[in-house]
Protein backbone atom coordinates (compact mmCIF):
# COMPACT_ATOMS: atom_id res chain seq x y z
CA UNK A 1 0.00 0.00 0.00
CA UNK A 2 1.66 3.35 -1.35
CA UNK A 3 1.91 6.62 1.40
CA UNK A 4 -0.06 9.47 0.51
CA UNK A 5 0.75 11.61 -2.14
CA UNK A 6 -0.07 14.35 0.42
CA UNK A 7 2.88 13.63 2.36
CA UNK A 8 5.56 13.85 0.19
CA UNK A 9 4.33 17.33 -0.76
CA UNK A 10 4.83 17.90 2.94
CA UNK A 11 8.18 16.76 3.13
CA UNK A 12 8.96 19.48 -0.02
CA UNK A 13 7.03 22.65 1.30
CA UNK A 14 8.16 22.02 5.07
CA UNK A 15 11.68 22.28 4.00
CA UNK A 16 11.06 25.73 1.92
CA UNK A 17 11.43 28.95 3.30
CA UNK A 18 8.73 31.55 2.30
CA UNK A 19 6.34 29.21 0.44
CA UNK A 20 2.94 30.24 0.37
CA UNK A 21 0.70 26.69 0.96
CA UNK A 22 -2.59 26.52 -0.52
CA UNK A 23 -2.13 22.84 0.81
CA UNK A 24 -3.92 23.01 4.40
CA UNK A 25 -6.53 20.51 4.95
CA UNK A 26 -7.65 22.21 7.84
CA UNK A 27 -9.15 25.68 9.12
CA UNK A 28 -7.09 28.35 9.94
CA UNK A 29 -8.80 29.68 12.75
CA UNK A 30 -8.02 28.22 16.05
CA UNK A 31 -10.77 26.76 18.32
CA UNK A 32 -13.23 29.51 19.24
CA UNK A 33 -11.90 30.77 23.18
CA UNK A 34 -15.14 29.74 24.48
CA UNK A 35 -14.30 25.35 23.17
CA UNK A 36 -11.36 26.07 24.39
CA UNK A 37 -11.99 27.68 27.91
CA UNK A 38 -14.58 24.54 28.70
CA UNK A 39 -11.46 22.11 27.98
CA UNK A 40 -9.29 24.36 30.12
CA UNK A 41 -11.99 24.16 32.77
CA UNK A 42 -12.03 20.30 32.36
CA UNK A 43 -8.73 19.94 33.30
CA UNK A 44 -8.58 22.53 36.18
CA UNK A 45 -11.46 19.79 37.42
CA UNK A 46 -9.40 17.06 36.94
CA UNK A 47 -11.37 15.55 34.70
CA UNK A 48 -9.04 13.32 33.29
CA UNK A 49 -10.66 9.59 33.62
CA UNK A 50 -11.64 7.33 31.01
CA UNK A 51 -15.55 8.07 29.44
CA UNK A 52 -17.81 5.62 28.99
CA UNK A 53 -16.69 3.57 25.60
CA UNK A 54 -19.44 4.99 23.89
CA UNK A 55 -18.28 8.66 25.39
CA UNK A 56 -19.80 10.77 27.43
CA UNK A 57 -23.33 10.50 27.95
CA UNK A 58 -23.94 14.28 27.73
CA UNK A 59 -22.50 14.76 24.78
CA UNK A 60 -24.29 11.80 23.09
CA UNK A 61 -27.27 13.50 24.04
CA UNK A 62 -26.44 16.72 22.34
CA UNK A 63 -25.21 14.80 19.47
CA UNK A 64 -28.39 13.75 19.14
CA UNK A 65 -30.26 16.82 19.13
CA UNK A 66 -27.84 18.12 16.90
CA UNK A 67 -28.41 15.64 14.67
CA UNK A 68 -32.30 15.39 14.75
CA UNK A 69 -32.48 19.21 14.15
CA UNK A 70 -29.96 19.82 11.48
CA UNK A 71 -29.75 16.08 9.70
CA UNK A 72 -33.31 15.04 10.11
CA UNK A 73 -32.90 11.68 11.59
CA UNK A 74 -33.20 10.45 14.97
CA UNK A 75 -30.89 8.89 17.02
CA UNK A 76 -31.64 7.04 20.80
CA UNK A 77 -28.08 7.79 22.28
CA UNK A 78 -28.23 5.31 24.93
CA UNK A 79 -27.53 2.76 21.43
CA UNK A 80 -27.66 4.50 18.20
CA UNK A 81 -24.13 6.77 19.27
CA UNK A 82 -20.96 6.36 19.39
CA UNK A 83 -18.22 8.90 19.97
CA UNK A 84 -14.66 8.21 17.96
CA UNK A 85 -10.96 9.63 17.56
CA UNK A 86 -12.15 11.80 14.81
CA UNK A 87 -14.26 10.64 11.75
CA UNK A 88 -10.84 9.35 10.91
CA UNK A 89 -11.36 6.39 13.80
CA UNK A 90 -15.14 6.21 12.79
CA UNK A 91 -14.49 5.89 8.97
CA UNK A 92 -11.92 3.07 10.15
CA UNK A 93 -14.14 1.01 12.60
CA UNK A 94 -17.25 0.88 10.76
CA UNK A 95 -15.75 -0.68 7.60
CA UNK A 96 -14.14 -2.76 9.49
CA UNK A 97 -17.11 -4.11 11.52
CA UNK A 98 -19.61 -4.19 8.09
CA UNK A 99 -16.54 -5.51 5.58
CA UNK A 100 -15.46 -9.27 5.38
CA UNK A 101 -12.45 -9.74 3.06
CA UNK A 102 -13.40 -10.00 -0.08
CA UNK A 103 -16.64 -7.44 -0.32
CA UNK A 104 -16.65 -4.99 -2.17
CA UNK A 105 -17.18 -1.04 -1.29
CA UNK A 106 -18.04 1.89 -4.08
CA UNK A 107 -17.07 5.29 -3.54
CA UNK A 108 -16.66 8.41 -5.44
CA UNK A 109 -12.98 10.02 -6.54
CA UNK A 110 -11.17 12.40 -6.59
CA UNK A 111 -12.01 12.07 -3.03
CA UNK A 112 -10.25 11.84 0.95
CA UNK A 113 -7.27 10.04 0.69
CA UNK A 114 -8.35 7.47 3.76
CA UNK A 115 -10.90 5.83 1.60
CA UNK A 116 -9.45 3.67 -0.59
CA UNK A 117 -6.89 2.33 1.75
CA UNK A 118 -9.38 1.82 4.44
CA UNK A 119 -11.09 -0.19 2.72
CA UNK A 120 -8.09 -2.10 1.50
CA UNK A 121 -7.20 -2.69 5.06
CA UNK A 122 -10.03 -4.63 5.26
CA UNK A 123 -9.46 -6.95 2.72
CA UNK A 124 -12.13 -5.55 1.00
CA UNK A 125 -12.16 -4.48 -2.93
CA UNK A 126 -12.62 -0.56 -3.56
CA UNK A 127 -14.65 0.15 -6.42
CA UNK A 128 -13.88 3.78 -7.75
CA UNK A 129 -16.68 6.06 -9.65
CA UNK A 130 -15.37 8.77 -11.38
CA UNK A 131 -17.20 12.57 -10.86
CA UNK A 132 -16.37 14.75 -13.39
CA UNK A 133 -16.28 18.51 -12.90
CA UNK A 134 -19.24 19.18 -15.46
CA UNK A 135 -21.15 18.00 -12.93
CA UNK A 136 -19.73 20.35 -10.12
CA UNK A 137 -18.33 16.56 -8.89
CA UNK A 138 -21.30 15.45 -7.67
CA UNK A 139 -22.02 11.77 -8.18
CA UNK A 140 -24.10 10.44 -11.15
CA UNK A 141 -27.06 7.98 -10.91
CA UNK A 142 -25.73 6.47 -14.42
CA UNK A 143 -22.41 5.93 -13.31
CA UNK A 144 -23.12 4.53 -10.48
CA UNK A 145 -24.95 2.15 -11.76
CA UNK A 146 -22.48 1.45 -14.03
CA UNK A 147 -20.02 0.50 -11.25
CA UNK A 148 -22.13 -1.78 -9.48
CA UNK A 149 -21.24 -5.43 -8.91
CA UNK A 150 -22.36 -8.70 -7.30
CA UNK A 151 -20.86 -8.51 -3.55
CA UNK A 152 -21.13 -4.50 -3.35
CA UNK A 153 -21.92 -4.60 0.47
CA UNK A 154 -21.64 -0.43 1.07
CA UNK A 155 -21.65 2.88 -0.46
CA UNK A 156 -19.23 5.76 0.94
CA UNK A 157 -20.52 9.11 -0.11
CA UNK A 158 -18.62 12.49 1.39
CA UNK A 159 -21.01 15.50 0.08
CA UNK A 160 -19.52 18.38 0.50
CA UNK A 161 -16.59 16.55 -0.65
CA UNK A 162 -12.52 16.82 0.17
CA UNK A 163 -11.02 17.84 -2.42
CA UNK A 164 -13.58 18.77 -5.40
CA UNK A 165 -16.75 20.40 -2.77
CA UNK A 166 -18.78 18.75 -4.70
CA UNK A 167 -22.18 18.86 -2.90
CA UNK A 168 -25.39 16.58 -3.53
CA UNK A 169 -28.77 17.40 -4.28
CA UNK A 170 -31.69 16.24 -2.47
CA UNK A 171 -33.06 14.74 -5.51
CA UNK A 172 -29.66 13.05 -6.49
CA UNK A 173 -29.91 11.73 -2.89
CA UNK A 174 -33.37 10.46 -3.35
CA UNK A 175 -31.77 8.15 -6.75
CA UNK A 176 -29.04 7.18 -4.64
CA UNK A 177 -31.20 6.42 -1.69
CA UNK A 178 -33.51 4.49 -4.22
CA UNK A 179 -30.61 2.36 -5.69
CA UNK A 180 -29.01 1.65 -2.00
CA UNK A 181 -32.63 -0.21 -1.13
CA UNK A 182 -32.62 -2.15 -4.59
CA UNK A 183 -28.89 -3.35 -4.35
CA UNK A 184 -29.82 -3.77 -0.50
CA UNK A 185 -26.32 -1.94 -0.28
CA UNK A 186 -25.54 0.00 3.49
CA UNK A 187 -24.32 3.38 2.92
CA UNK A 188 -21.72 4.94 4.73
CA UNK A 189 -22.05 9.15 5.22
CA UNK A 190 -19.45 10.93 6.03
CA UNK A 191 -20.81 14.58 6.43
CA UNK A 192 -17.73 16.46 8.20
CA UNK A 193 -18.03 19.33 6.12
CA UNK A 194 -21.59 19.56 6.23
CA UNK A 195 -21.87 22.71 7.72
CA UNK A 196 -19.78 24.86 5.61
CA UNK A 197 -22.25 24.61 2.65
CA UNK A 198 -22.46 28.02 1.21
CA UNK A 199 -25.25 28.10 -1.43
CA UNK A 200 -28.37 26.57 0.34
CA UNK A 201 -29.17 24.05 2.89
CA UNK A 202 -27.07 20.91 3.41
CA UNK A 203 -29.20 17.48 3.28
CA UNK A 204 -28.04 14.62 4.76
CA UNK A 205 -29.09 11.05 3.23
CA UNK A 206 -30.50 9.89 6.70
CA UNK A 207 -33.09 12.42 6.26
CA UNK A 208 -34.78 10.88 3.44
CA UNK A 209 -37.65 7.83 3.76
CA UNK A 210 -35.92 4.40 4.31
CA UNK A 211 -32.29 5.57 4.58
CA UNK A 212 -31.73 5.74 7.91
CA UNK A 213 -31.99 1.92 8.94
CA UNK A 214 -29.02 1.64 5.97
CA UNK A 215 -27.07 4.51 6.81
CA UNK A 216 -23.84 5.05 9.26
CA UNK A 217 -23.77 8.47 9.37
CA UNK A 218 -20.19 10.22 10.15
CA UNK A 219 -19.39 13.39 11.55
CA UNK A 220 -17.11 15.39 13.77
CA UNK A 221 -15.79 18.52 14.89
CA UNK A 222 -12.61 19.08 13.28
CA UNK A 223 -13.66 21.30 10.49
CA UNK A 224 -17.13 23.30 11.75
CA UNK A 225 -15.33 24.10 14.78
CA UNK A 226 -11.83 24.29 13.98
CA UNK A 227 -11.12 21.37 16.31
CA UNK A 228 -9.03 19.70 14.62
CA UNK A 229 -6.24 18.58 17.12
CA UNK A 230 -9.59 17.85 19.66
CA UNK A 231 -9.30 14.63 17.61
CA UNK A 232 -13.57 13.48 18.31
CA UNK A 233 -15.91 12.36 15.58
CA UNK A 234 -19.23 10.07 15.79
CA UNK A 235 -21.33 7.62 14.27
CA UNK A 236 -24.57 7.10 14.24
CA UNK A 237 -26.66 4.22 12.79
CA UNK A 238 -28.58 1.23 13.84
CA UNK A 239 -28.08 -0.28 17.17
CA UNK A 240 -26.44 -3.57 15.41
CA UNK A 241 -23.59 -1.73 13.30
CA UNK A 242 -23.05 1.00 16.10
CA UNK A 243 -22.40 -2.07 18.86
CA UNK A 244 -19.61 -3.40 15.66
CA UNK A 245 -18.30 -0.43 15.90
CA UNK A 246 -18.32 -0.58 19.96
CA UNK A 247 -16.67 -3.79 19.92
CA UNK A 248 -13.81 -2.47 17.62
CA UNK A 249 -13.47 0.92 19.19
CA UNK A 250 -13.49 -1.05 22.99
CA UNK A 251 -10.62 -3.20 22.18
CA UNK A 252 -8.29 -0.78 20.05
CA UNK A 253 -9.30 2.15 21.49
CA UNK A 254 -11.33 2.43 24.46
CA UNK A 255 -12.43 6.13 24.20
CA UNK A 256 -12.29 9.84 22.98
CA UNK A 257 -10.12 12.25 24.87
CA UNK A 258 -12.23 12.90 27.43
CA UNK A 259 -11.20 16.66 27.60
CA UNK A 260 -12.19 16.92 24.00
CA UNK A 261 -15.57 14.95 24.34
CA UNK A 262 -16.44 18.19 26.88
CA UNK A 263 -15.12 20.81 24.14
CA UNK A 264 -17.33 18.70 21.88
CA UNK A 265 -20.43 19.61 23.90
CA UNK A 266 -19.53 22.94 24.08
CA UNK A 267 -19.03 23.68 20.55
CA UNK A 268 -22.79 21.82 20.21
CA UNK A 269 -24.42 23.72 23.11
CA UNK A 270 -22.84 27.16 21.99
CA UNK A 271 -20.58 27.15 19.09
CA UNK A 272 -23.08 28.44 16.48
CA UNK A 273 -22.04 31.69 16.40
CA UNK A 274 -18.80 31.03 15.81
CA UNK A 275 -18.99 28.48 13.42
CA UNK A 276 -20.98 30.60 11.26
CA UNK A 277 -18.71 33.33 11.20
CA UNK A 278 -16.10 30.93 10.12
CA UNK A 279 -17.82 29.84 7.21
CA UNK A 280 -19.10 33.66 6.60
CA UNK A 281 -14.90 34.11 6.07
CA UNK A 282 -14.43 31.00 3.72
CA UNK A 283 -17.49 32.07 1.96
CA UNK A 284 -15.43 35.38 1.01
CA UNK A 285 -12.28 33.58 0.31
CA UNK A 286 -13.79 31.25 -1.84
CA UNK A 287 -15.37 33.82 -3.65
CA UNK A 288 -11.90 35.61 -4.02
CA UNK A 289 -10.03 32.31 -5.01
CA UNK A 290 -12.31 31.21 -7.42
CA UNK A 291 -12.75 34.50 -9.67
CA UNK A 292 -9.05 34.78 -9.46
CA UNK A 293 -8.09 31.31 -10.74
CA UNK A 294 -11.18 31.60 -13.55
CA UNK A 295 -8.81 35.43 -14.60
CA UNK A 296 -6.06 33.60 -14.88
CA UNK A 297 -7.22 31.05 -17.31
CA UNK A 298 -7.47 28.39 -14.74
CA UNK A 299 -10.73 27.21 -15.09
CA UNK A 300 -12.62 26.80 -11.58
CA UNK A 301 -16.11 25.93 -10.65
CA UNK A 302 -17.33 27.64 -7.32
CA UNK A 303 -17.93 24.46 -4.63
CA UNK A 304 -20.59 24.81 -3.11
CA UNK A 305 -18.79 23.20 0.27
CA UNK A 306 -15.94 22.93 2.14
CA UNK A 307 -12.81 24.70 1.90
CA UNK A 308 -11.17 23.65 -1.42
CA UNK A 309 -11.17 25.02 -4.93
CA UNK A 310 -10.40 22.24 -7.49
CA UNK A 311 -9.17 24.30 -10.41
CA UNK A 312 -8.68 22.68 -13.96
CA UNK A 313 -5.06 22.57 -14.85
CA UNK A 314 -5.05 21.40 -18.10
CA UNK A 315 -5.34 24.47 -20.39
CA UNK A 316 -1.36 24.76 -19.42
CA UNK A 317 -0.35 21.09 -20.92
CA UNK A 318 0.77 19.84 -17.72
CA UNK A 319 0.01 17.08 -15.59
CA UNK A 320 -1.34 17.49 -12.25
CA UNK A 321 1.80 16.65 -10.79
CA UNK A 322 4.34 18.79 -13.21
CA UNK A 323 2.15 21.44 -12.56
CA UNK A 324 2.28 21.67 -8.46
CA UNK A 325 6.03 20.42 -8.89
CA UNK A 326 6.87 23.01 -11.16
CA UNK A 327 4.90 25.73 -9.03
CA UNK A 328 5.94 24.88 -5.92
CA UNK A 329 10.14 24.68 -7.38
CA UNK A 330 9.50 28.06 -9.52
CA UNK A 331 6.82 30.03 -7.14
CA UNK A 332 7.13 28.33 -3.81
CA UNK A 333 3.17 27.97 -4.20
CA UNK A 334 1.75 24.79 -2.67
CA UNK A 335 -1.22 22.81 -4.48
CA UNK A 336 -2.02 19.50 -3.98
CA UNK A 337 -1.89 17.22 -7.52
CA UNK A 338 -5.64 16.32 -7.97
CA UNK A 339 -4.00 12.63 -8.91
CA UNK A 340 -3.12 12.13 -4.61
CA UNK A 341 -6.97 11.75 -4.97
CA UNK A 342 -7.58 9.24 -7.35
CA UNK A 343 -6.27 8.61 -10.43
CA UNK A 344 -9.35 11.07 -11.74
CA UNK A 345 -7.80 14.03 -10.26
CA UNK A 346 -5.43 13.84 -12.80
CA UNK A 347 -5.98 17.67 -15.07
CA UNK A 348 -6.41 19.13 -11.71
CA UNK A 349 -5.23 20.80 -8.21
CA UNK A 350 -6.54 21.15 -4.54
CA UNK A 351 -6.10 24.64 -3.19
CA UNK A 352 -7.66 25.22 0.06
CA UNK A 353 -8.98 28.79 0.82
CA UNK A 354 -8.84 28.16 4.44
CA UNK A 355 -6.39 30.66 4.52
CA UNK A 356 -5.63 34.17 4.66
CA UNK A 357 -6.74 36.86 1.90
CA UNK A 358 -3.05 38.40 1.82
CA UNK A 359 -1.86 34.33 1.01
CA UNK A 360 -4.80 33.51 -1.57
CA UNK A 361 -3.39 37.04 -3.02
CA UNK A 362 0.40 36.54 -3.22
CA UNK A 363 -0.28 32.62 -4.54
CA UNK A 364 -2.29 34.11 -6.82
CA UNK A 365 0.02 36.60 -8.32
CA UNK A 366 3.09 33.82 -7.91
CA UNK A 367 0.50 31.60 -10.29
CA UNK A 368 0.18 34.09 -12.77
CA UNK A 369 4.22 34.71 -13.17
CA UNK A 370 4.38 31.07 -13.38
CA UNK A 371 1.69 30.59 -15.99
CA UNK A 372 3.18 33.39 -17.94
CA UNK A 373 6.64 31.39 -17.80
CA UNK A 374 5.18 28.42 -19.21
CA UNK A 375 3.97 30.68 -22.72
CA UNK A 376 7.71 31.24 -23.58
CA UNK B 1 -21.74 47.91 5.74
CA UNK B 2 -19.10 49.61 3.39
CA UNK B 3 -17.44 46.52 1.91
CA UNK B 4 -13.90 48.28 2.29
CA UNK B 5 -14.65 48.88 5.75
CA UNK B 6 -15.41 45.16 6.31
CA UNK B 7 -12.59 44.43 5.03
CA UNK B 8 -10.68 46.86 7.34
CA UNK B 9 -12.15 45.29 10.48
CA UNK B 10 -11.05 41.77 9.41
CA UNK B 11 -8.18 42.78 10.25
CA UNK B 12 -5.66 41.22 7.60
CA UNK B 13 -3.04 44.50 6.78
CA UNK B 14 -3.92 44.71 3.11
CA UNK B 15 -2.53 47.43 0.98
CA UNK B 16 -5.33 49.31 -1.32
CA UNK B 17 -3.67 46.86 -4.42
CA UNK B 18 -4.45 44.09 -2.60
CA UNK B 19 -7.60 44.90 -0.79
CA UNK B 20 -8.80 46.18 -4.73
CA UNK B 21 -8.39 42.95 -5.81
CA UNK B 22 -10.12 41.26 -3.35
CA UNK B 23 -13.13 43.46 -3.56
CA UNK B 24 -12.83 43.70 -7.42
CA UNK B 25 -12.26 47.29 -7.54
CA UNK B 26 -9.38 50.06 -8.80
CA UNK B 27 -6.64 51.00 -5.49
CA UNK B 28 -7.95 54.85 -6.75
CA UNK B 29 -11.40 53.51 -5.60
CA UNK B 30 -9.99 51.88 -2.77
CA UNK B 31 -8.78 54.55 -1.64
CA UNK B 32 -11.26 57.06 -2.18
CA UNK B 33 -13.65 55.19 -0.39
CA UNK B 34 -11.46 55.13 2.60
CA UNK B 35 -11.02 58.94 2.32
CA UNK B 36 -14.77 59.39 2.19
CA UNK B 37 -14.96 56.78 5.24
CA UNK B 38 -12.76 59.34 6.86
CA UNK B 39 -14.77 62.66 5.39
CA UNK B 40 -17.27 61.10 7.41
CA UNK B 41 -15.57 60.43 10.80
CA UNK B 42 -16.44 57.11 10.50
CA UNK B 43 -12.61 55.88 9.78
CA UNK B 44 -10.92 58.65 12.29
CA UNK B 45 -7.56 57.15 11.45
CA UNK B 46 -4.56 54.49 11.73
CA UNK B 47 -2.34 53.83 14.40
CA UNK B 48 0.50 51.42 14.99
CA UNK B 49 -0.56 49.32 18.19
CA UNK B 50 2.39 48.57 20.21
CA UNK B 51 2.74 46.70 23.04
CA UNK B 52 2.86 49.08 26.36
CA UNK B 53 5.90 47.29 27.71
CA UNK B 54 7.67 48.04 24.95
CA UNK B 55 8.55 51.84 27.04
CA UNK B 56 7.67 50.93 30.08
CA UNK B 57 10.66 52.36 31.04
CA UNK B 58 10.12 56.04 29.56
CA UNK B 59 6.21 56.21 29.51
CA UNK B 60 3.54 55.66 32.28
CA UNK B 61 -0.30 55.49 31.50
CA UNK B 62 -2.89 56.19 34.06
CA UNK B 63 -6.75 56.27 33.59
CA UNK B 64 -8.51 59.12 35.82
CA UNK B 65 -11.79 59.29 36.55
CA UNK B 66 -13.64 62.41 36.83
CA UNK B 67 -16.31 64.12 38.05
CA UNK B 68 -18.16 67.12 36.68
CA UNK B 69 -20.45 69.36 37.17
CA UNK B 70 -22.82 69.56 33.73
CA UNK B 71 -23.84 72.96 32.39
CA UNK B 72 -27.23 74.32 31.53
CA UNK B 73 -26.15 74.60 27.91
CA UNK B 74 -24.05 71.64 26.56
CA UNK B 75 -24.21 69.28 29.50
CA UNK B 76 -20.59 67.53 29.89
CA UNK B 77 -19.33 68.36 26.12
CA UNK B 78 -17.69 71.58 26.76
CA UNK B 79 -15.16 70.59 29.40
CA UNK B 80 -15.16 67.04 27.80
CA UNK B 81 -14.24 68.53 24.53
CA UNK B 82 -11.06 70.72 26.23
CA UNK B 83 -9.65 68.03 28.05
CA UNK B 84 -9.50 65.89 24.98
CA UNK B 85 -7.59 68.94 23.21
CA UNK B 86 -4.12 67.72 25.76
CA UNK B 87 -1.42 65.60 24.05
CA UNK B 88 -1.37 63.41 26.72
CA UNK B 89 -4.85 62.66 26.51
CA UNK B 90 -5.54 59.48 25.05
CA UNK B 91 -9.15 58.49 24.85
CA UNK B 92 -11.57 60.09 26.98
CA UNK B 93 -15.27 59.31 27.21
CA UNK B 94 -18.46 60.48 28.87
CA UNK B 95 -19.77 57.26 31.56
CA UNK B 96 -22.77 56.40 33.26
CA UNK B 97 -22.31 55.61 36.95
CA UNK B 98 -20.24 56.62 40.05
CA UNK B 99 -17.94 59.07 38.15
CA UNK B 100 -18.68 61.26 34.66
CA UNK B 101 -15.45 61.39 32.80
CA UNK B 102 -12.98 59.02 32.02
CA UNK B 103 -9.57 60.07 30.49
CA UNK B 104 -7.10 57.60 29.50
CA UNK B 105 -3.87 59.51 29.81
CA UNK B 106 -0.04 58.82 28.75
CA UNK B 107 2.77 60.55 30.05
CA UNK B 108 6.69 60.20 30.39
CA UNK B 109 6.68 60.01 34.08
CA UNK B 110 4.49 59.43 37.31
CA UNK B 111 5.24 63.14 38.45
CA UNK B 112 3.85 64.28 34.92
CA UNK B 113 0.70 62.67 34.91
CA UNK B 114 0.66 63.89 38.74
CA UNK B 115 0.97 67.38 37.19
CA UNK B 116 -1.24 66.97 34.65
CA UNK B 117 -4.20 66.14 36.81
CA UNK B 118 -2.92 68.85 39.89
CA UNK B 119 -2.78 71.77 37.32
CA UNK B 120 -4.76 71.09 34.58
CA UNK B 121 -7.70 68.63 34.99
CA UNK B 122 -8.13 69.90 38.86
CA UNK B 123 -8.14 73.09 37.72
CA UNK B 124 -10.75 73.63 35.26
CA UNK B 125 -14.04 75.05 35.74
CA UNK B 126 -16.65 72.14 36.65
CA UNK B 127 -14.62 69.52 37.39
CA UNK B 128 -15.39 68.62 41.22
CA UNK B 129 -13.21 65.54 41.66
CA UNK B 130 -10.22 63.38 40.19
CA UNK B 131 -9.45 59.46 41.01
CA UNK B 132 -6.10 58.63 39.28
CA UNK B 133 -5.19 55.42 38.62
CA UNK B 134 -1.85 54.18 37.22
CA UNK B 135 -1.84 50.97 34.51
CA UNK B 136 0.57 48.37 35.79
CA UNK B 137 0.55 46.09 33.30
CA UNK B 138 -1.06 45.08 29.63
CA UNK B 139 -2.45 42.15 28.87
CA UNK B 140 -4.15 42.80 25.83
CA UNK B 141 -4.43 45.88 23.57
CA UNK B 142 -6.89 46.84 21.12
CA UNK B 143 -7.70 43.35 20.89
CA UNK B 144 -4.16 42.20 20.66
CA UNK B 145 -3.70 39.33 23.40
CA UNK B 146 0.35 39.98 24.67
CA UNK B 147 1.04 37.19 26.33
CA UNK B 148 -0.22 34.53 23.47
CA UNK B 149 2.49 32.89 22.54
CA UNK B 150 3.50 31.74 18.99
CA UNK B 151 1.47 30.68 16.44
CA UNK B 152 0.11 27.22 17.05
CA UNK B 153 2.90 24.78 14.87
CA UNK B 154 0.42 24.25 11.69
CA UNK B 155 1.43 21.44 8.85
CA UNK B 156 1.88 23.33 5.25
CA UNK B 157 -0.04 20.80 3.65
CA UNK B 158 -2.17 18.40 5.07
CA UNK B 159 -5.11 16.02 3.92
C1 LIG C 1 -13.60 13.98 4.05
C2 LIG C 1 -12.87 13.86 5.33
N1 LIG C 1 -13.25 12.93 6.22
C3 LIG C 1 -12.61 12.78 7.39
C4 LIG C 1 -11.53 13.57 7.73
C5 LIG C 1 -10.86 13.32 9.05
O1 LIG C 1 -11.41 14.11 10.02
P1 LIG C 1 -11.18 13.92 11.59
O2 LIG C 1 -10.30 15.07 12.00
O3 LIG C 1 -12.56 14.04 12.19
O4 LIG C 1 -10.57 12.61 11.82
C6 LIG C 1 -11.10 14.56 6.84
C7 LIG C 1 -9.94 15.42 7.17
O5 LIG C 1 -9.34 16.06 6.36
C8 LIG C 1 -11.79 14.72 5.62
O6 LIG C 1 -11.42 15.65 4.73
Amino acid sequence: MPKSGIRDFFAIVSQMKDAVSLGIGEPDFVTPFHIRDVAISALERGHTSYTDNRGLIALRKEISKYVAANYGAEYNPETEIITTVGVSEALDAVLRAILNPGDKVIYHEPCYVSYCPSIKLCHAEAIAVETKAEDKFAITIEALRKAWQPGVKALLINFPTNPTGGTASRELLEEIAKFAIEKDMLVISDEIYSELTFDGNHTSIVSIPGMRERTVFLHGFSKAYAMTGFRVGYACGPADIIDGILKIHQYGILCAPTISQEAAIEALRNGRKSMLEMREKYRERRDFIVRRFNELGLRCHSPRGSFYAFPDITSTGLSSMEFAKGLLSAERVAMVPGTAFGSCGEGFCRASFSTSYANIDEACLRIERFLKSLKH
Amino acid sequence: MNKVLKLILEGEQLSSEQMARVLELTPAEVEAQIAQLKDEKILLGWRPVLNPSFDEETRVRAVIELKVSPEVSGGFDRVAERISQFDQVESCYLMSGAYDLLVIVNADNLYKVANFVHNRLARIDGVLSTGTHFMLRAYKESGYAIAASEAPERLPVTQ
